[in-house]
């Protein structure tokens, strides 16, 4: 025990342990054993780590223990402008980065008052759908992968990877890309980037039907899977879940439906909900999701305006490249603001966006300076991974892979 | 009736006693009352059948880094029904660093408030766990504080040896 | 391959023992992935069939330390982190090399904070720094191979005056 408490923290141990455990070693298989599945291991998506305490197979508790990758961001957000942060928040959720940037700069644009050109609002419903497609595509991916079916894998990874090279005409880089701006996004659409996305959103749901008889008529994989880690709706609500986990439980509940942003409600699309809240609905739900956002794309493709992509605010909205360059007052605003920030005025919203994940929000707080004197960001992981004391309660441990992967965490975002 | 006018008007009828501050900037209403009261208005507001906040999305803590009443406990909820959102703020001195805790109205509040503990250090009674989050047990400050400086203090985070 | 065109007649070929033992391990290289964050996501990406590692010798990334050679640190590392990456690195048995991937496990990165470590290298020693946030998959490729050099010419004397063999000893 006194070795136990040295790799464990006392306090940590408290919240495993009850009352009524008893931890004196008279017989080994009557007490009940203290696993760590630690930071480093193949199926936690990322450094997450549990404490579990097992009786037999069966788990009784569960401690998550979370910042092993906690960076700073909110100190680091008090410190840099409005602009210097975006690439911050696409290291968030890394899996879908454009998703972030879009909901930063909305919560930015909100506060300082600044609306966004029509052209530019439909690319970044474009690029928030694709990267919502591609973090499906992993979440399913891996998910098979953690249960045991190894193909399925490399088959989403191939389907992702066109989408990467879609961002990468679009803005030079595979993924973590800071494309939207202030105001806009930071250069407009190529026809390349838009030919390439509507000929991915046309192959697309053959392939990604390819992938699905791999393993949903797997009696493996869904028995692996069907029954697992259920939760009821009131739970759900409660304990804070969103996003696809939400919606499979059977709350019909969508931000871009119940609080539109972007150009939501101009596009068709349904919002998929399942009733039953286990493991194999979470990836039926999000397989149907896939679906929705390519036809949210096709939809958008189609109905894209022409125009300019970054408002004409000169005070609070970088101009162009090449107008900094030759004329005197876009220099000045230039300097101005890369130096000084936007000085949005004194207050405090919160916005909240669909993403993959979940409610993904940004409560900012302003002072009437460059940089904001608060910045909370509310991550759909950090909430999700709540839940999960809850759902491995009963279950195997063998289980504790399957619902780890069917919440779909990513640690970056829930540690901040 | 609109949501903006209901919620205060049915907050004043049922807790006569306590002041709120009503203010609405940007289209998002925000209350502001005593922190003794906390658990009241909480509850009141997910249990009303025609509010029904149910969701809890954030708890959060802004630091003044003024002498009174420096810290503000932020609780931003969603309600379902109504797909209307609202704040509620509190203030917490730093000689009284304690608020009562929500996360027996809202299971969500639990992790959050354990984490703006970590952040600033202001503690919530009747927590359940009370126990930082992010950072390791042993560290002792709280990063978030203004007065804590952006690149840390050396020495506070232990480093294996090459 | 390579070695058919030694072998004229009689099945003998002439070499030194280190250089047929470099060949044989720049070759099979098993990286460890020590997958943190975001770079690991282009980590994965090298795995999958467009940027093929397998083709490097690199056919599995086992995630348990005692099998591998090669510790990719992907991501950043925290305070709390490291002494987990570095016991991770003291399982891995010798001989052992790291490439410290992307700007974060080579200075800190873009996060200049109270928990980020400014580098691995203050607690781990470092073969190659790649640079990029996060470098693309041909980047990591190309640091594989510049890896397989060095495993190439380093010759078997250089290994008995590993530190870490002192700190076995002394266990």
């Amino acid at each position: 025990m006194d070795q136990l408490e040295k790799e464990v923290h006392p306090k940590i141990l408290q919240a495993l342990l009850d009352a009524k455990t008893d931890y004196t070693f008279d017989d080994a298989l009557e007490n009940e054993m203290i696993l760590n599945m630690g930071p480093q291991h193949p199926a936690t998506h990322g450094v997450l780590r549990l404490l579990l305490r097992l009786d037999g197979e069966k788990i009784v508790a569960c401690v998550p223990d979370l910042g092993y990758l906690h960076r700073g961001y909110e100190k680091m957000a008090e410190n840099m402008t409005y602009y210097e942060y975006i690439p911050h928040t696409d290291r968030l959720d890394y899996i879908s980065p454009m998703a972030n940037n879009v909901a930063w700069v909305l919560a930015v644009e909100k506060l300082a008052g600044i609306e966004a050109p029509k052209r530019a609002q439909y690319i970044r419903m474009m690029i928030a759908e694709l990267a919502r497609i591609a973090s499906h595509l992993v979440a399913i991916g891996s998910f098979a992968m953690d249960v045991g079916a190894l193909t399925i894998f490399l088959w989403t990874l191939r389907e992702r990877e066109k989408i990467l090279d879609i961002w990468d005409i679009l803005c030079g880089a595979r993924f973590t890309n800071s494309f939207t701006r202030i105001g806009g996004v930071a250069n407009d659409a190529q026809p390349e980037a838009l030919e390439k996305a509507k000929w991915f959103v046309d192959q697309f749901e053959p392939n990604l039907e390819e992938c699905e008889k791999l393993v949903n008529a797997n009696r493996i994989f869904v028995q692996r899977v069907d029954g697992i880690g259920a939760i009821s709706k009131e739970d759900a609500i409660n304990l804070g879940f969103s996003g696809p986990n939400l919606r499979a439980c059977g709350v019909n509940f969508d931000l871009r439906v119940n609080a539109p942003y972007l150009c939501y409600n101009e596009v068709d699309f349904n919002v998929v909900t399942y009733s039953e809240g286990d493991c194999l609905a979470r990836y039926f739900l999000r397989l149907d999701e896939c679906r929705e956002s390519a036809k949210i794309v096709k939809q958008v493709l189609e109905k894209m305006p022409q125009g300019e992509v970054l408002a004409n605010q000169p005070k609070k909205v970088l101009p162009h490249k090449d107008e900094v360059y030759t004329k005197m007052e876009e220099l000045i605003h230039d300097f101005m603001i890369v130096n000084f920030g936007i000085n949005p005025p004194e207050g405090e919203i919160y916005h909240a966006i669909e993403g993959s994940k979940g409610e993904l929000g940004f409560y900012l707080v302003s002072k009437g300076g460059g940089r904001p004197w608060k910045c909370k960001i509310r991550s759909p992981s950090f909430n999700n991974i709540q839940v999960l004391p809850k759902l491995v309660v009963g279950q195997m441990i063998s289980d504790v892979v399957a619902i780890i992967g069917s919440i779909d965490p990513i640690m970056g975002e829930a540690d901040k | 009736m609109n949501l903006k006018e209901l919620v205060p008007q049915k907050l004043k009828e049922k807790f006569p006693d306590i002041t709120f501050h009503i203010s609405d900037y940007k289209d998002e209403l925000t209350i502001k009352f005593d922190k003794k009261n906390v658990v009241d208005v909480c509850k009141y507001l997910k249990e009303d059948d025609d509010l029904q906040f149910y969701y809890c999305s954030d708890v959060t803590a802004v630091d003044w880094a003024k002498r009174k009443n420096r810290f503000t406990v932020v609780y931003n909820i969603f309600s379902l029904k109504n797909n209307f959102r609202l704040r509620l703020k509190s203030d917490v001195d730093e000689g009284n660093c304690a608020i009562d805790s929500v996360s027996s109205v809202w299971g969500s509040a639990n992790w959050h408030e354990r984490e703006t503990y970590d952040m600033y250090g202001i503690k919530f009674n009747n927590h359940p766990d009370l126990r930082r989050m992010y950072m390791p047990e042993e560290f002792e400050y709280h990063p978030l504080r203004k007065d804590f400086p952006l690149m840390g203090i050396p020495g506070s985070l232990p480093l294996p040896k090459k | 391959m390579g070695l058919e065109s030694y072998i004229k007649e009689s099945g003998f070929i002439a070499t030194k023992l280190d250089a047929i033992i470099g060949w044989a391990r720049k070759n099979s290289v098993w990286p460890m992935p020590m997958g943190i964050s975001c770079c690991a996501i282009e980590m994965m990406a090298v795995g999958d069939p467009k940027y093929d590692i397998a083709r490097f010798g690199s056919e599995v990334m086992r995630f348990t330390p005692r099998q591998c050679d090669l510790m990719i640190v992907a991501g950043t590392v925290t305070y709390k982190m490291a002494p987990v990456v570095k016991k991770i690195f003291d399982q891995m048995p010798d001989p052992k090399w790291v490439i410290a991937m992307g700007a974060c496990t080579s200075s800190g990165g873009m996060y200049r904070s109270y928990s980020v470590v400014q580098g691995i290298d203050q607690f781990l020693p470092v073969d190659i720094y790649l640079a990029g946030c996060p470098p693309r998959p041909d980047n990591l490729l190309y640091a594989l191979m510049k890896i397989q050099d060095k495993i190439g010419k380093t010759k078997a004397a250089e290994f008995k005056n590993l530190p870490e063999l002192n700190v076995i000893q002394n266990n």
